[in-house]
């Protein structure tokens, strides 16, 4: 399927509440302002982009994030099961985790980014039960970014020792012992 | 059976084992956390992080020409396939035009790095079940590769030959010569491998039936390579997302379904003979021209993500660079197809017996420097 | 020549002073020439296997020490002696201590029996067959002993699938030999080497002694815990298996002791299935002493059959070993003596 394809329907999926709103007819003259005003407003909870990427982007809330996952892989249409990269990246304000998949059917690539809401204690949904290789690759991203995923098996540090101090990728870790020097 | 342990007064315990990190078996410094009940494997446990060196935060202060010389020392068995990796990211980003040239002697030297690597594998994998002889015989094959590479690339396991945007330097005179007389000579060798040890009646028993693992999981637990393509799942990245001069030459990919540790044996041994194929194809026409395009001594890649897919000797390793138009990318990920092949351990070889953790750990094929990383 | 200073020296020895001591003495004496010989011949054949290892895997071997590098195990024996003796404090003293004496003393034993030509054989009993199964049965006590008193998960672990391996296999040991027993119809070493001098056991049995022999070098290799049934010492899986915790002299114990065993196994198969000291054909009947060589011509031939096996084949595992021997080799076994009985009955024997 193609970019645009996918990005129609998997908007579908997660209707904008906010958009409903202006479509109801109130008046029967619709004016300029309420044209315009529905159009800045995403039709769907989720961003979508296809610039500076060779794949289909899409921005979730951390709230739709597992529902999301759960029908990209179960859905018939897209069936995304084999999820190929799982990256943790620090964005400067906000961390996040960056999920690539791929459908072994349909041969299509699609790449899911979800933020934490805060930085001091970021918690997103893991998805161990859908993906199972997401167990090791949540823990290397716990390991290096501190960010929690509930309903993990086993979530502990993999790489750094157990009382290791701090998130080493992230862009804020100071370490004076184990410096990377510039 | 059941019946006896749950009636009987006698209760065997479990108790945990430490493969240790300095053992044998392991291909590598990883520590496996056994828990067994006489001789049935209960759980195993990866403990990881003994040779991380930080290659990904080290990435984000070096020069893309610097981080090259990094993937080499990831997965040393296929270092010229990761060089590969990073130098196809780059100029992908950079939308530069490589010469043909450069492109067909990227795939025989990625070849000839498979091939060195499975010799490597078969001399291993033999010496884990007990032959110990075949150690020998596999490396005898691989001095003569690294011979080539010493000569054209100018080192032995290491060997940056490529840079973004081309080659380092061009091919030595005696390349072609040599490789097509390694060529012949490793097609008489191939069956020598097969009648010491495919054959053996002791290595099938060892191998047919052990540590199986079906489709479904192993496109749930993001398996690829050999792996993968030993239980019916067709990921080639050679054939699905072809590179450099891949799309060029005809071969096909070693598929079987069975997925115990045998069959993944024999994909390998498969694998063996499309390279040689691979590399008879390209050997002869070698086109003329450039080995290099010029860059800019300081490449800075344009604002964006960047994805690359290779194949490398273990499965797909993928290059993930999101650059923010800086000299240095903001964040680069390699995701390693040891780790990915790692998680299945545990998945697989529980209910078996610690004679058949061995046997499966030298089918997946771990080199533990590209699972730290 | 020998056997007349033998006989000479016997004479004297009885001659002169009381009887009673002097036959200690002699004992004492031939004792320690054994004792001498057979630790050296052990060092010799750690050499040789070195060396064969190294021919089939394409390499050299040890060359340098010594012509050839036939001094190489003497530097290995000196650096050994001199190793510290590390113990674990844990483990218990005086069976750790005792374990390696069981291997070494049952294998020297063992070689006391063995007739090397007509007369000479240090001890010519006429149970001579039997005691030498017997003898090879006393070292599993030191394996399982060593295992135990090492306080140490790996080294039990070892111990126990080394005793399970040996005690199963020692039944087929038993029964192959017991099928040629019955061509022969005497235990008496010397005696069976007699009976075949109208043809080697093994071309007078055909069929069955040639199952026989196989099951026989099969068992045997598995008696010694040598590859492919190696699984008990298997270095790839978990450490060195019940010597682990063994270091030193005591060590050295268990490696010479593997070493001798084998000899005295490929000694067996020789002196069972292929004559002793006999020549092919009875050429080079008149001249006795000859028979030295021919008998370790034959054994070594064996420990080659034995040392190849090693080097080529991977290993089996436990459960698959154990199966081999109690669904496979025990079958086979009891309906060979069967066919064996029937033979000899018929007399359908071949006699040369």
């Amino acid at each position: 399927m193609t970019n645009n394809t996918l990005q129609d329907l998997i908007g579908n999926w997660f209707p904008n509440p906010e958009k409903e709103v202006f479509i109801e007819p109130v008046t029967n003259k619709i004016s300029e302002s309420n044209i315009e005003a529905s159009k800045s407003i995403n039709s769907s909870l989720l961003e979508f982009s296809q610039e500076a990427s060779q794949f289909l982007n899409i921005t979730v809330q951390p709230e739709q994030f597992y529902a999301l996952m759960h029908l990209l892989k179960t859905d018939e249409q897209t069936q995304f099961d084999y999820l190929f990269c799982l990256s943790g990246v620090d964005w400067g304000e906000e961390v996040g985790v960056v999920y690539h998949l791929e459908s072994t059917v349909h041969r299509h690539m699609i790449v899911v980014k979800v933020n934490a809401s805060n930085r001091e204690n970021p918690i997103l949904d893991s998805v161990f039960d859908i993906w199972a290789t997401a167990e090791f690759h949540e823990r290397e991203v716990f390991d290096f970014f501190g960010i929690k995923f509930k309903n993990h098996p086993n979530l502990k540090r993999l790489f750094l020792t157990d009382d290791w101090d701090g998130f080493p990728l992230r862009k804020d870790y100071v370490d004076t012992i184990n410096m990377i020097v510039k | 059976m059941e019946g006896t342990t749950k009636n009987s007064n006698f209760k065997t315990e479990e108790y945990q084992i430490n493969m240790g990190p300095q053992h044998p078996a392991t291909h590598g410094v990883l520590r496996l956390l056994l828990t067994i009940d006489g001789e049935i494997i209960k759980k195993v446990e990866p403990d990881l992080g003994y040779i991380h060196r930080s290659i990904e935060k080290m990435c984000e202060r070096d020069s893309y020409q610097q981080i090259v010389h990094l993937t080499d020392r990831m997965d040393y068995l296929s270092s010229n396939i990761n060089n590969e990796a990073v130098c196809l990211a780059v100029e992908n980003a950079l939308e530069l035009e490589i010469p043909d040239r450069v492109k067909v002697i990227r795939t025989i030297i990625g070849e000839l790095t498979r091939i060195s690597s499975h010799c490597l594998w078969w001399g291993v994998m033999g010496m884990d079940v007990g032959a110990l002889s075949t150690f020998f015989y596999g490396f005898r094959d691989r001095e003569m590769i690294n011979d080539i590479f010493e000569e054209t690339c100018g080192a032995r396991l290491t060997m940056n030959y490529n840079v973004p945007g081309g080659l380092m330097l061009d091919l030595h005179p005696n390349f072609v010569k040599r490789v097509k007389k390694f060529v012949t000579h490793f097609k008489t060798k191939i069956p020598e491998y097969d009648r010491l040890l495919t054959g053996n009646v002791i290595f099938q028993k060892r191998t047919k039936g052990v540590g199986i693992l079906t489709k479904e999981d192993a496109i749930s637990f993001g398996a690829s390579g050999p792996v993968a393509r030993a239980s019916g799942y067709s990921c080639d990245v050679r054939k699905h997302h072809p590179y450099s001069a891949l799309d060029k030459v005809t071969f096909n990919e070693a598929l079987l379904t069975e997925g115990d540790t045998f069959a993944r044996y024999q994909v390998r041994i498969q694998e063996l003979w499309e390279s040689l194929s691979i590399i008879e194809q390209l050997i002869d026409n070698i086109p003329e021209g450039e080995h290099r395009v010029k860059t800019n001594a300081v490449i800075k890649l344009p604002k964006g993500e960047f994805y690359q897919k290779v194949e490398t000797a273990r499965g797909e390793l993928g290059v993930y660079i999101i650059s923010k138009g800086t000299k240095n990318p903001y964040r680069l990920k390699f995701r390693s197809p040891g780790f990915s092949n790692l998680s299945l351990l545990n998945h697989i070889a529980v209910g078996g017996k610690i004679g058949d953790l061995v046997a499966i750990m030298a089918t997946i094929d771990l080199v533990i420097p590209d699972i730290d990383r | 020549m020998t056997i007349s200073i033998i006989k000479n020296s016997h004479f004297w020895f009885f001659s002169s002073a009381a009887q009673g001591t002097m036959s200690i003495l002699e004992m004492v004496l031939i004792a320690l020439v054994y004792l001498g010989v057979f630790s050296v011949a052990g060092l010799f054949l750690v050499l040789l296997e070195r060396r064969i290892a190294a021919w089939f895997q394409l390499r050299v071997g040890p060359n340098r020490v010594g012509f050839q590098g036939l001094l190489q195990t003497m530097a290995d024996a000196l650096k050994l002696v001199s190793k510290e003796l590390t113990g674990t404090v844990k483990a218990d003293m005086f069976l750790y201590n005792l374990a390696p004496y069981f291997v070494i003393v049952s294998s020297l034993m063992a070689l006391s029996v063995l007739p090397f030509t007509k007369e000479l054989q240090a001890f010519d009993i006429n149970i001579g067959i039997f005691f030498l199964i017997a003898i090879s049965s006393i070292g599993v006590i030191g394996i399982l002993l060593g295992g135990w008193s090492s306080n140490n998960k790996f080294a039990l672990i070892g111990a126990m699938r080394s005793g399970v391996q040996t005690i199963s296999y020692e039944l087929s040991v038993g029964l192959s030999l017991l099928t040629m027993i019955l061509l022969t119809g005497t235990l008496q070493l010397s005696e069976i080497i007699e009976v075949q001098k109208e043809g080697w056991l093994i071309v007078q049995g055909h069929i069955p002694a040639i199952i026989a022999f196989m099951i026989f070098m099969i068992s045997g290799t598995a008696e010694t815990n040598r590859a492919p049934f190696d699984m008990v010492e298997a270095e790839s899986e978990l450490g060195a298996g019940f010597h682990t915790e063994y270091s030193g002299m005591k060590f050295a114990y268990f490696f010479l002791a593997e070493f001798i065993n084998m000899f005295i196994i490929a000694a067996i198969a020789a002196i069972m299935f292929f004559g002793g000291w006999l020549s092919p054909f009875g050429i080079t009947e008149s001249i006795p002493w000859l028979g030295v060589f021919w008998f370790l011509g034959k054994t070594l031939v064996l420990v080659f059959l034995m040392m190849w096996f090693r080097w080529t084949f991977p290993r089996l595992r436990v459960d698959q070993l154990l199966t081999l021997e109690w669904k496979y080799l025990l079958p086979i076994n009891l309906v060979n003596i069967v066919l064996m009985a029937l033979m000899v009955w018929l007399n359908l024997i071949i006699k040369v």
